[in-house]
């Protein structure tokens, strides 16, 4: 495969960086392959833009920082104005509606999908928000297998909240398939 | 997946890993960025094996705490980050003058003072070696990634037994905060030093600070089967406190020579493309993984370049160093601090004009650009 960089961001406490560790274990654990999962720390935990970076490849990596993403995710306007200059030419940019306007057009496939509001209708706890959104990456990317990141859930997730989980990872990936590109 | 060998984790719990693997009894610490997740996950993993964990009021109990642990037979560790780490540093001229086995985990952050807490530094390289005061030598060991993190962490436990010494591991925040695949070695994959304990019978006559022909220093559980004394003070072997030019003098240089006399056994150390190599990185830690990044991007390009990568920073192997670098154009030592590893590099090489300086001290991983720049000055081509 070839190197894939992913920068997840957005306010502290909305579990991107759950996200990312959940993707990258998926990845290493249940994919044969290698990652990285490193973050930004500071007063972004208790609010302001968060940043989590991810490098996925089969190759083993170095250097382990992202500084062009292939893969931004940006789930408020404050992250997504501070890093959507940064991506990869040719690359994909992936916004929820609720919480971020595109603004400018960078060189990158814009997808913008309403994963918050899905979430909020169909279960109704914000809590899952950051799964809904790895359910729509993985569904407009095939970078990893659904079953991989539901095996890592189970590893993780205390079983009451398991069907929440899981139905949050179903709505994202429904979204994100019908944007494949 | 719960009994699988394969962990994705902090280089911080890796560290944690190597701890239980090489048989730790008793973890003393208090809590600082970035080194918490070594006590946080220790807390967690020691008392399943029956070890003993403690937070204590400050780092200079930790230590304190772990040095008294250690005497009574166990193995034993503390973690913190630079802060902390300066407040250890009386106590661990303590643990060298009276040759008390123990391990101290310093995951740095940038300094001087409470300095960049969240941000990634190698400032603490020189205070290794010389925090505490006296003359004396340490052991410190660092890693790139965290199978090392894991195997050096075996090896300062082991390190400390044979030598009867404090080893300090020298991580820093991107190691011990980033995560990535660690294999669990199975059980004596890596050989495991145990507490070397007198033969000597209860109720006879036992000499804690005689060596033996090999130069070691049998131990006895302090508070069991003898008695005898433990003081910073000069001492003879009895462990009582003397000031006799002989006895003060033979001590000092044992204390030296049982570590600056073993550096190639001490000594280890990764290389990568270095047979042809015409420029030489040499670099440690995290700053490592950018030089291997960007060696391996020129090699690419047809550039013979090559990166050492040191992981015992102390005792400093400076014949190793000069052996490898004797055919090199350029040496570019990549760290994360104004220069110290240089220093020694410059004392080590042939050639000291040769050895340049890729550093960063902003709080951000250096990055493989960052030596791109250096490389393209040294080769006369501009940045």
């Amino acid at each position: 495969m070839e190197r894939t960089r992913l920068v997840f961001s957005g306010s502290g406490g909305q579990g991107v960086i759950t996200a990312a560790i959940i993707l990258a274990n998926a990845a290493v654990l249940f994919e044969n392959k290698n990652a990285i999962q490193s973050q930004s720390y500071g007063a972004a935990a208790r609010g302001g833009a968060t940043r989590t970076d991810i490098i996925i490849d089969d190759s083993e990596i170095f250097f382990p920082k992202v500084i062009q993403p292939n893969i931004l995710v940006s789930l408020t306007q404050e992250s997504y104005n501070k890093f959507a200059p940064i991506i990869r030419p040719g690359g994909l940019l992936l916004v929820d509606s609720k919480y971020v306007d595109i603004q400018k057009k960078v060189d990158a496939k814009h997808i913008t999908l309403p994963m918050f509001d899905t979430v909020m209708k169909e279960i109704g706890k914000p809590l899952v928000f950051n799964i809904c959104m790895l359910g729509a990456l993985i569904g407009i990317s095939n970078l990893i297998k659904p079953v991989s990141i539901l095996k890592v859930l189970e590893t993780t997730i205390p079983e009451d909240f398991m069907a929440m989980n899981k139905k949050a990872l179903e709505l994202g990936i429904e979204m994100g398939r019908k944007k494949r590109y | 997946m719960k009994d699988n060998n394969i962990k994705f984790i902090q280089g911080n719990e890796a560290c944690v890993e190597g701890a239980i693997y090489a048989g730790i009894d008793f973890f003393a610490g208090y809590p600082i960025t970035p080194s918490t997740e070594i006590m946080e996950h220790l807390a967690y993993r020691l008392p399943q094996k029956g070890g003993k964990f403690i937070q204590m009021e400050d780092e200079i109990a930790s230590m304190g705490a772990i040095i008294g642990a250690s005497l009574t037979g166990n193995k034993v560790m503390t973690a913190t980050s630079g802060p902390g780490f300066s407040l250890k540093q009386e106590a661990l001229g303590y643990a060298c003058m009276a040759e008390i086995p123990c391990v101290i985990a310093n995951v740095q952050r940038g300094g001087p003072s409470t300095g960049n807490p969240t941000h990634v530094s190698q400032g603490d390289v020189n205070q290794v070696r010389w925090g505490t005061h006296g003359d004396h030598a340490i052991i410190a060991l660092t890693a790139s990634n965290h199978q090392d993190v894991f195997k050096i962490t075996v090896e300062a436990f082991n390190m400390a037994e044979t030598y009867r010494t404090p080893v300090v591991i020298l991580l820093d925040e991107v190691i011990g905060h980033m995560r990535e695949k660690l294999v669990i070695p199975k059980p004596g994959e890596i050989p495991v030093v145990a507490r070397l304990r007198t033969s000597v019978k209860k109720g006879v006559d036992y000499h804690p600070y005689l060596p033996r022909e090999d130069g070691r220093l049998p131990m006895s559980d302090f508070g069991a089967a003898h008695k005898y004394n433990v003081t910073g003070l000069f001492h003879d072997m009895w462990g009582f406190p003397n000031n006799d030019p002989r006895v003060v003098s033979e001590l000092l240089r044992h204390l030296v020579d049982k570590i600056e006399n073993n550096v190639n056994e001490i000594n280890m150390y990764k290389e990568y493309w270095l047979d042809d190599a015409e420029y030489i990185l040499i670099s440690y830690g995290s700053s490592a993984r950018s030089a291997i990044h960007l060696a391996k991007n020129r090699r690419a390009r047809g550039i013979k370049i090559g990166v050492l990568e040191l992981q015992t920073l102390w005792p400093f192997p400076s014949e190793m160093v000069r052996e490898k670098c004797v055919n090199a154009k350029s040496v570019i030592v990549v760290e994360m601090n104004m220069g110290q590893i240089i220093t020694q590099v410059k004392n080590a090489v042939d050639n000291p004009r040769n050895v340049f300086l890729a550093n960063r001290i902003d709080g951000e991983l250096i990055s493989p650009t960052d030596i791109k720049s250096i490389l393209r000055m040294i080769q006369g081509k501009g940045v």
